[in-house]
């Protein structure tokens, strides 16, 4: 120990002291500062890439989910549209089919109906031709009979035989 | 923790191991050390006299003792025969009744004395002592010179070695600081620098300090650790400096972390100095003196962890190269020493590493444990 305190030197220490102090100044102004600033850039920028590439890859992942939701959306979508075409399909010779069975009824009714006035009237033009026929023949027979007397008294005499039974 | 520890262990045990070898040459040479400093200094020309094995001993010890030391100055290798040092010398500043600006070289390596203004100073075991025109040094009962000591601020060897440590550090990092200009990644020598500030960030600051709170000691976190490391590392280098391992040196740094932990400290830290939420009041009183305390031995031990581990990676390396000179036989020896000081050399660059980092995390760790906010309802 006295040995050591022997050897302890006053202006090494002083010297020492103020290199040191001269040399953490110079070195943290000229070195150190710069140095870390430039590594503290640099590691930032690295992981500022990194972050970004990280990023660009969820993006892309994001993307790709994206694209494929709205494929299956449109999917979806076409099939609705199919579906519901189909069902409009349906649902028109649905339609068509019922109106064309009411229509089909309702022209068979005008029909049969056309065709009972269309009888009514023959049927009434046959009546008065069947009349005025049987009138012309009866005026005809009369004429006829009225004009032969014998067959006349005849014809009273048998129906007056007719009523005799009675 | 856990990581840091078990080197630590290493380390210990090959000191623990080395040890009897010093003890030897310490006890063998008690003896002998005032008789080679009287040697010394009574025939200061006689370099290149033939030493005995025993002096070389003492030699090797003496200069060991004197790498571990700052030195006035910056000396690569001399040549002891011809007295001459390669090397260049230092500015020496004294305050002794006013500044005095010198040339380390006035003192020609401890052997003459030098001559300022008048004062007569002289280099004795890398002190400067005042002193008279014949150099003359008075010692106590203790053998410690009892000479007038002026206030020494030179610059030695180690606020050199710490300059020029500072000037390559602020090179590289305002490199890679300026070449985040030119684009995102650096380019390279700062490719290797950004994983460590990395590493510093995440697996020092962030854990103990918080998400939210580091960013403002990140400043000093990572220069005491780029510096601690950088002067480890030149340690082992043949350059001989010893910065780190300096008591100096570390008790300043482990200041600096106790100022920074104590001002930027929150409410909740100091009411669990000086008032312990959660235990009786007795218990509270017995605490704060407690805890007081506890805030200084944090620091304490970071600076003699610092200390004592490069210290004795220094030691350790240079008396396993010492014993090529040691050693009778040069043939048996040198595979010894090399092979040693290879495998030492390994673990202290490892060691290098992990001081600097140990130093950062305990910092980073006080600093951690002051600004935090104690969220009672969960801990107590």
């Amino acid at each position: 120990m006295e040995k050591l305190i022997n050897d302890f030197s006053f202006g090494l220490f002083f010297w020492q002291a103020i290199i040191l102090l001269i040399l953490i100044v110079l070195m943290v102004k000229f070195a150190w500062k710069p140095i870390m600033n430039s590594i503290v850039a640099r590691e930032e920028g690295i992981s500022n890439a990194l972050l970004a590439a990280e990023n660009a890859k969820k993006d892309m992942l994001n993307l790709k989910s994206d694209n494929e939701k709205l494929l299956a959306e449109a999917r979806a979508e076409r099939d609705l549209m199919i579906k519901e075409a189909r069902e409009i399909k349906e649902k028109m010779i649905a339609d068509a089919k019922s109106e064309a069975q009411v229509q089909g009824a309702a022209m068979i009714e005008s029909a049969k109906a056309t065709i009972e006035s269309e009888k009514n009237a023959a049927m009434a033009e046959l009546k008065n031709q069947v009349s005025s026929l049987s009138l012309e023949i009866a005026e005809t027979l009369l004429k006829g009979e009225l004009s032969n007397k014998e067959a006349q008294t005849k014809l009273v005499e048998k129906m007056l035989g007719d009523a005799k039974l009675n | 923790m856990v990581i840091s520890r078990k080197p630590l262990h290493v380390i210990a045990t090959i000191a623990i191991a080395i040890l009897p070898l010093f003890s030897f040459a310490n006890v063998s040479n008690d003896s002998v050390k005032k008789e080679a400093h009287e040697v010394h200094v009574a025939t200061d020309a006689n370099h290149g006299e033939a030493a005995e094995p025993q002096d070389k001993k003492a030699k090797v010890d003496a200069y060991i003792q004197h790498h571990l030391q700052d030195s006035h100055d910056f000396t690569f290798f001399s040549d002891e025969k011809e007295g001459k040092h390669y090397g260049f010398s230092l500015p020496v500043i004294l305050i002794d009744n006013g500044l005095k600006v010198f040339s380390s070289s006035k003192f020609h390596h401890g052997e003459t004395v030098a001559e300022v203004d008048g004062n007569f100073y002289k280099l004795y075991h890398g002190k400067i002592y005042k002193t008279d025109t014949a150099g003359t040094i008075s010692y106590d009962e203790h053998h410690h010179p009892t000479n007038a000591k002026p206030l020494d601020f030179s610059i030695t060897k180690n606020v050199v070695s710490m300059l020029f440590t500072s000037a390559l550090l602020l090179f590289m990092f305002i490199g890679l600081a300026k070449s985040y200009k030119k684009g995102p990644i650096p380019t390279g020598f700062g490719r290797v620098l950004e994983p460590l500030i990395l590493f510093i960030r995440d697996e020092i600051a962030i854990p103990n300090i918080g998400e939210k709170k580091y960013r403002k000691f990140m400043g000093y976190l990572l220069t005491v650790f780029f510096l601690i490391w950088l002067l480890n590392l030149l340690g082992m280098t043949p350059l001989g400096i010893n910065v780190t391992g300096n008591i100096a040196v570390t008790i300043c740094l482990a200041l600096f972390t106790y100022f920074i932990t104590q001002f930027s400290a929150n409410k909740d830290y100091w009411m669990h100095i000086f008032w312990m939420p959660g235990v009786p009041v007795p218990m509270k009183i017995i605490l704060m003196p407690i805890e007081i305390l506890g805030t200084l031995t944090k620091p304490f031990a970071l600076l003699i962890r610092l200390f004592a581990n490069i210290t004795a990676g220094h030691v350790v390396i240079m008396s396993l190269i010492a014993m090529i000179f040691v050693g009778k036989n040069l043939a048996a020896d040198l595979p010894i020493s090399l092979g040693l000081t290879l495998f030492i050399s390994i673990i202290e660059v490892l060691v290098a590493f992990l001081q600097a980092f140990i130093f950062t995390m305990l910092s980073s760790l006080f600093i951690g444990m002051a600004v935090q906010d104690h969220h009672h309802d969960d801990h107590h």
